[in-house]
């Protein structure tokens, strides 16, 4: 997979950093050309280039973060290419070279960004043929490719790499190009092994924390105790014995020290002795949902609205309200976030993991002052990335620390860095209520949520806020408002989210933002109507679907996990197994999940076990089955992990939340088999898969307890004090 | 300045360091070109910066170099991809990994394990691998590469 390739050739044409020496990334290998090539989203030279040779290469700007996604775009385009997998290369997230698809999130990869490599490559196999049906002297009709070969009727045969010269593929993308049928398919669909996984396993892999620049130093940030400290002063005498520091670098509060070799950064990281100011602008932990409820609303968001609500519920006989809460969550990400900066000749490349790297390019621009010619962002995989983590704002610090010092910088933050300073999933406030009529029916739903405002935009870079610069960042909590409506026909319905001046920390999204807090919400407070008209849970799901697909799904579940026939817990017991059952139509117009979850609940500890998890899966069309179960493994286990023990702490300064001795997450020892149902639908377009099971994990577990134990959890994470004091409570 | 002799992969290498406590982690990875072992913690919590020293399982990352003595071995030296070690192979067949980042550690660990107990339970390979964390959710898969290389071996 890595190959030697001589950079000053490639920079070179790119206009960027001109240096000379060998680099182990054959994404970089790129094209020589990269001055030229258009990244234009339109063009199906925006996205492909066929060499000489038939080598195919794909420029994508979604990104793989960890979850196998290069595999799987490199097998939507092989397939639609009609080429060998191996044949197939692709650069991801090179803002000199790759079109701008928007942040990888979202579980948008391939069904955004993978459908647009699918229609450029569908243009082009058009293309191609037409080309050699000129060459040939024969009608397109009579022309197939199979393997990089187009061959004719007639048995004359033509590689691929013979019909793309630099015009070929100078097209705009059409939408009608006809894509090959999936009953064709002979790539998409199958358990291609993963592109990665060999060198992963091999230790050849190279990982953005492992790339490397000649000449490159190395840099540690100082952070303040408190958020809003102000640097007083520092004593460069303080680390005087450690060798190899070049400097200590100062912008306002930014504070960063670059040295020679990477432990000597660390060291005086820690070492330097530096007075800051007092700042206790946090609330208290303990108060936080009072905090929230007291946040100004800066506006209110009516995300559906049917029928009417308040007078429904005022008329209702028997009403039910509900509070939950979710609290706030770290990235923790296993490595740290990292980047290598380098300017030349005013020009700054920045080699990162950032999931928008078209973004990063603004922010740094807008930080440093300059055009946003002047600056390149090139994407190197980093260690898994469940949303916008730190790596955009090590990028800050390694570009201030590289231009201060005028050579490349490398930093990687420490894992109090990470725990203490990358962006928060912000506490998430539901109230939830629903009348009843007399004949047990559910005749008005509400529900008001408490997030603070904003969407997926630009989230401020910390090195550039501390050094009073500015990065075009503004409060972004992600796309939160998804999946507060509901997917349930009920006559009567209003969600409305009051949007929040401010959160307590720095906010931003993590894997199924708002939609895992709001799904946990409603499908618990489903729950909790259905045991009140004692309906079963699969019963009044189905009851309020009208949705064949979302039914079908459910009775499949249903019939997977023996939903009907499971065991009556016996609640009088220390130790009781109870199951959960929850649905969601992700954002309502796309993947379905359905799980139960079986959990064992120790009555005398308050402790869980979650013992297994049956999912149902329908994300339409489905382009690697291995790889899928892969994602669908890891929304389980990292959505447990959150909602079992997740919980971010901080004082009135700073997080205190700063390892993994603070911040547990999930061991092996607490894993359930996970029994995973893939609905594959090959006709249908491909949707996301790599965050909608999420969203139904917490509310499966609080459905199982309560099925134990009569006691429902409104409150994530789901600590055993917690359950303990509901228990007590009930 | 000191110069140390260390034993890495069955060659003897000579390194060149200003400071004896910096961890073997920054020497194997900066000095020696040894990604295999990766920064997670700084630590000792999270086991991505598992080696070995004399065939036994140590977090690199909170090792000072003054204190190694014995042969290390890191995951570029267990096997390679010509010669893969049993659980690199059964690793590859299980598709074990999301990210990756933490995969150093978990064969690392179990290969340490597989020498000492050749056929462990699932219980044991689970409280093996208790101190090293995976943030994607691949638990179930390491666990089941590790079996089969303990399968097949």
């Amino acid at each position: 997979m890595n190959k030697m390739i001589d950079r000053r050739t490639l920079l070179k044409a790119s206009g960027a950093l001109i240096v000379a020496f060998s680099l182990p990334l054959d994404h970089i290998a790129a094209k020589m050309d990269a001055g030229a090539k258009t990244v234009s989203a339109d063009r199906v030279d925006g996205f492909l280039a066929i060499a000489p040779d038939g080598q195919v290469t794909a420029y994508s700007g979604k990104v793989d973060l960890g979850t196998g996604v290069r595999t799987a775009l490199t097998q939507i385009v092989a397939e639609e290419l009609d080429v060998p997998i191996n044949r197939v290369t692709i650069i991801e997230g090179d803002t000199a070279l790759t079109p701008d698809q928007g942040t990888t999130s979202g579980s948008f990869s391939i069904q955004n960004g993978g459908m647009q490599l699918r229609r450029a490559a569908a243009t082009a196999r058009q293309a191609l043929l037409r080309r050699a049906a000129a060459r040939l002297e024969c009608d397109i009709s009579t022309l197939s490719i199979r393997d990089g070969v187009v061959t004719a009727a007639s048995g004359s045969h033509l590689p691929i790499g013979d019909l793309a010269d630099g015009s070929t593929l100078a097209l705009d993308i059409e939408k009608a190009a006809p894509e090959k049928a999936p009953v064709e398919y002979t790539i998409v669909g199958k358990s291609v092994r993963r592109l990665d996984i060999s060198d992963k396993v091999n230790a050849s892999f190279t990982f953005m924390q492992d790339f490397k620049l000649p000449d490159m130093l190395h840099g540690r940030v100082v952070r303040p105790a408190g958020f809003g400290a102000k640097l007083v002063s520092y004593d460069e005498s303080s680390i005087a014995g450690i060798p190899g520091i070049v400097k200590v670098v100062r912008i306002n509060n930014f504070l960063g020290i670059v040295a020679k070799s990477e432990w000597s950064a660390i060291k005086a990281a820690q070492q330097l002795k530096v007075t800051w100011s007092t700042w206790q602008g946090l609330p208290e932990q303990s108060k936080i949902w009072e905090h929230v409820r007291s946040t100004p609303i800066v506006r209110d968001d009516v995300t559906s609205r049917i029928g009417g609500s308040r007078g429904a519920l005022d008329a209702a006989p028997r009403k039910l309200e509900a509070t939950y809460d979710f609290a706030i969550h770290t990235h923790g990400s296993i490595g740290p976030s990292c980047a290598v900066a380098s300017f030349a000749d005013g020009n700054l490349t920045c080699w990162t993991a950032s999931q928008a790297t078209h973004d990063l390019r603004k922010q740094l621009a807008a930080m440093l002052t300059v055009g946003g010619e002047k600056v390149r962002c090139i994407y190197v995989e980093g260690a898994g990335c469940y949303g916008r983590n730190g790596h955009e704002d090590a990028a800050a610090d390694a570009a201030l620390l590289a231009r201060a010092v005028g050579k490349p910088v490398r930093v990687q933050w420490m894992r109090a860095d990470e725990h203490g300073w990358d962006p928060k999933g912000p506490p998430t406030l539901l109230d939830m209520r629903a009348g009843i009529d007399p004949a047990g029916n559910v005749v008005a739903w509400e529900s008001e949520l408490f997030v603070p405002d904003g969407a997926a935009g630009l989230v401020p870079l910390t090195g550039a806020d501390l050094a009073g610069l500015d990065s075009l960042g503004k409060l972004s909590p992600g796309g939160v408002l998804n999946d507060l409506a509901i997917p349930y026909a009920i006559p009567n319905v209003t969600t409305t989210a009051h949007r929040l001046q401010s959160t307590p920390l720095r906010p931003a999204w993590i894997r199924s933002p708002g939609r895992l807090q709001n799904t946990f919400a409603n499908e618990s407070f489903l729950d909790e109507i259905a045991a009140a008209i004692g309906t079963d849970p699969l019963d009044i799901r189905l009851q309020h679907l009208n949705d064949a697909r979302g039914k079908e799904l459910l009775e499949r579940l249903a019939r997977r996990s023996k939903w009907r026939e499971r065991p009556k817990p016996d609640r009088n017991a220390d130790v009781v197994t109870g199951r959960g059952l929850a649905y969601v139509k992700y954002e309502l117009v796309r993947t379905y999940v359905g799980v139960v979850a079986e959990v064992e609940v120790n009555r005398k500890t308050g402790a869980l076990a979650v013992k297994r998890f049956y999912v149902a899966h329908d994300c339409g069309q489905v382009i690697n089955p291995n790889g899928l179960r892969n994602q669908i493994e890891g929304c389980i286990v990292q959505t447990m992990s959150r909602t079992l023990k997740e919980e971010v702490t901080f004082d009135r300064s700073m997080v205190t939340s700063l390892d993994w001795a603070s911040y547990p997450i999930l061991s092996f020892a607490e894993i359930p088999d996970i029994v995973i149902d893939l609905i594959d639908r090959v006709e249908e377009a491909p949707w996301g898969a790599g965050e909608a099971t999420c969203a139904v994990v917490p509310s499966a577990i609080g459905g199982a307890v309560f099925e134990a134990t009569g006691v429902r959890l409104h409150s994530v994470p789901f600590t055993p004090a917690k359950v303990l004091a509901a228990l007590r409570a009930a | 300045m000191a110069t140390t002799s260390l034993s890495v992969n069955g060659r003897t290498v000579s390194v060149t360091i200003e400071d004896p406590d910096t961890p073997l982690l920054y020497i194997l990875r900066n000095e020696l070109g040894l990604h295999g072992p990766r920064f997670g913690c700084g630590l000792g919590q999270c086991g991505a910066c598992t080696v070995h020293i004399d065939g036994t399982a140590v977090r690199s990352c909170v090792t000072p170099l003054s204190t190694v003595s014995g042969h290390i071995v890191t995951l570029e030296g267990l096997g390679t991809g010509t010669q893969p070690h049993p659980l690199q192979t059964a690793f590859i067949e299980e598709q074990a990994v999301q990210c990756g980042y933490c995969i150093n550690g978990m064969i690392m660990q179990s290969a340490d394990l597989l020498a000492r107990n050749p056929k462990p339970s699932e219980q044991e390979v689970k409280s093996e691998l208790a101190s090293n964390l995976c943030r994607c959710g691949t638990h179930l898969r390491i666990v089941r590469a590790v079996m089969r290389a303990a399968a097949g071996s």
